[in-house]
């Protein structure tokens, strides 16, 4: 079997706030179709991470390249049209919009009606709605969530709004989807729900996905390899197992030597 | 708002869940009402229709404000500044190239538009009470610019006298006539006004307003979409601005001031923010008020003879500042908000309260 190509390469990345290191020169690849988990205490800089992927923040030094292109020199409202999506720790929908509009205002990179055609609707831009409201409706079907697809996500619980987010991420229909705790506030059966929609939507929509998640134990089941920052410094990156027994990673969680285990 | 039918009625297809209107009664009562209101002149008196012309304008002042704040979330104060340049651009091109007011007023929208974009774009960089500062500007910039430049084409404070407009022979030369104008232009605009809401543009706008960070992280450019709710915030303000003036058939620096500006944000406050039923509900009640503290103000001044002249001209602000202070405690989402709990109540009827 040939190895997956990489789709997303992080060289070097290095993150001053002020004096502050978020980020000193971590690296670490993402190969196409696998789930990398990034880890850490907190403040460790995972969502500072994410955050260079997508643009939000400009790394002081290092790249980003996604499929060879580099992310830290792509305005942040062209990188969703590249093909990466995400999801935010604390939840940022658009309150006012329903379920629905929330997903087809993420269609927006995908359609074409400009001012002219959205003020006169009529033909064309109805036309385009109606397309795209079926891509919609089949995530709508897929993440369950035909009885809120007309309440406006205000109005929602927690856990529902988190598979909004989730929703409209993939309507977006990104190659690479990074996910900044997906599962926080979420009770036992939330969190499992939420996890088989992560991995239907990796395996049937063949996504490759960045998960920061707190949650170890769910963390270990799903991940192909996982990230260890601390500090902002990357102290360890393998497979499960191989994160599990490393000494530095237990001593970051535990903050000494574990001798007896 | 979760859309409650009755039992048994279900839409097949999603073109007709889309659909503003779904049901034949619902065209019947729309074009009844529409007759309805072109016929005033035939039952109803002068001072009515004035009244009604009124409204008709400042409804579609409010839908370009509503796009702006009520949508995008960036709050303006400088609309009433845009129907001046509506009103100067349509009456100058009438007076001196003797065009038809059917392409004055579309040139005048467009002029209006372009300034406007231009007020918008501190937007780039400023959010909120900060921008609701630099949009001010345009209030005090404009009318200074009609009241100092060019003195022999604006003629300074005097203002202009705008001709009446001549279509297809007709002269709209009363209020009854000019009605006709009002009402069709409110029907394109409500129709422009809601099409821009309910499309790609205006979930790009609502996505603006709710959270830019996410926005812009999902592709949509708040800048670009600012600038273009700017722009028909101000094209719609042209629009009123060309029919106030041709309307009232003068035009000078005073005629659309910042105390239009505030009237025009409470009407769309009163009626609510980002619904396309708010600017017809807030411009009504407003207009309504107005017209009522025009009345009442001989009687109140009957009552108190010793500050007769002031006590009328502070009725107006008085009731108001009063209507909007008792809004924003008990009703701060708008009149059409009620409508829809209204609405709501008479479906579920008997078992909601």
């Amino acid at each position: 079997m040939t190895e997956p190509p990489i789709l997303l390469s992080v060289q070097d990345v290095t993150l001053h706030f002020g004096r502050v290191q978020a980020l000193s020169r971590v690296s670490f690849d993402v190969k196409e179709g696998e789930i990398l988990a990034i880890i850490g205490p907190n403040g460790a800089g995972k969502t500072s991470m994410l955050n260079c992927i997508s643009h939000f923040y400009t790394p002081s030094q290092g790249h980003i390249y996604f499929q060879g292109r580099d992310l830290t020199k792509t305005k942040p409202t062209q990188i969703p049209r590249l093909g990466v999506a995400r999801t935010f720790q604390n939840l940022a929908l658009y309150s006012g919009l329903s379920t629905l509009d929330n997903l087809m205002a993420a269609r927006h990179i995908h359609m074409k009606t400009g001012m002219l055609g959205s003020l006169i609707y009529w033909g064309f831009g109805h036309r385009e709605d109606l397309r795209h409201r079926e891509v919609v409706e089949e995530i709508i079907e897929f993440l369950e969530m035909e009885s809120i697809r007309k309440t406006v996500v205000g109005a929602l619980p927690h856990g529902l709004r988190k598979r909004v987010e989730l929703g409209r991420a993939l309507a977006l229909e990104p190659k690479l989807l990074l996910l900044d705790e997906p599962m926080t506030g979420m009770n036992q059966e939330e969190k499992e729900d939420m996890a088989r929609f992560i991995l239907d939507a990796h395996e049937l929509r063949r996504l490759t996905l960045v998960l920061i998640e707190h949650d170890m134990g769910l963390v270990m089941d799903i991940a192909d390899r996982v990230v260890v920052l601390d500090f902002g410094l990357k102290i360890a990156e393998g497979t499960p197992d191989e994160i599990r027994n490393n000494p530095d990673v237990i001593k970051a969680y535990l903050g000494q030597e574990h001798r007896h285990l | 708002m979760t859309v409650l039918r009755p039992a048994g009625e279900f839409d097949e297809s999603y073109a007709t869940d889309m659909a503003t209107i779904r049901r034949g009664w619902q065209w019947i009562a729309l074009f009844g009402l529409i007759a309805g209101v072109y016929l005033l002149p035939f039952y109803a008196s002068q001072s009515t229709v004035a009244l009604v012309n009124r409204i008709a304008i400042s409804i579609i002042a409010v839908q370009g404000l509503n796009l702006l704040t009520g949508y995008t979330g960036q709050i303006s104060l400088g609309q009433a500044a845009f129907m001046t340049v509506g009103g100067y651009i349509s009456a100058l091109l009438a007076i001196h190239f003797g065009w038809s007011f059917l392409i004055t007023l579309p040139v005048a929208a467009l002029g209006a538009g372009v300034i406007g974009l231009f007020f918008g774009l501190p937007s780039l960089r400023v959010k909120g009470f900060y921008l609701a500062m630099s949009t001010l500007a345009a209030q005090f910039i404009i009318p200074w610019f009609t009241r100092n430049a060019f003195p022999e084409l604006l003629n300074g404070a005097q203002g202009v006298n705008v001709p009446v407009p001549v279509i297809f022979g007709i002269e709209f030369n009363t209020p009854q006539k000019y009605l006709y104008l009002t009402i069709t232009f409110l029907i394109i605009t409500t129709i422009l006004a809601s099409n821009a809401a309910r499309s790609r543009m205006g979930r790009a706008f609502v996505a603006v307003r709710d959270n830019d960070v996410a926005a812009e992280l999902m592709g949509i450019s708040p800048f670009k979409y600012k600038l273009q709710a700017f722009f028909l915030a101000a094209v719609f303000a042209g629009v009123a601005g060309a029919l106030s003036a041709h309307h009232l058939r003068h035009i000078n620096s005073e005629s659309f001031n910042l105390n239009d500006s505030v009237l025009l944000l409470g009407m769309l406050i009163l009626g609510g923010m980002g619904t396309n039923l708010g600017p017809f509900l807030g411009a009504a009640a407003v207009e309504l008020i107005i017209e009522f503290a025009t009345i009442a103000g001989p009687i109140v001044s009957a009552w108190i003879p010793s500050n007769s002249a002031g006590g009328v001209q502070a009725l107006r602000p008085l009731l108001f500042g009063l209507a909007l202070m008792l809004f924003l405690i008990f009703e701060p989402k708008g009149l059409a908000h009620r409508w829809q709990l209204i609405k709501a109540a008479w479906r579920l009827r008997p078992f909601a309260r």
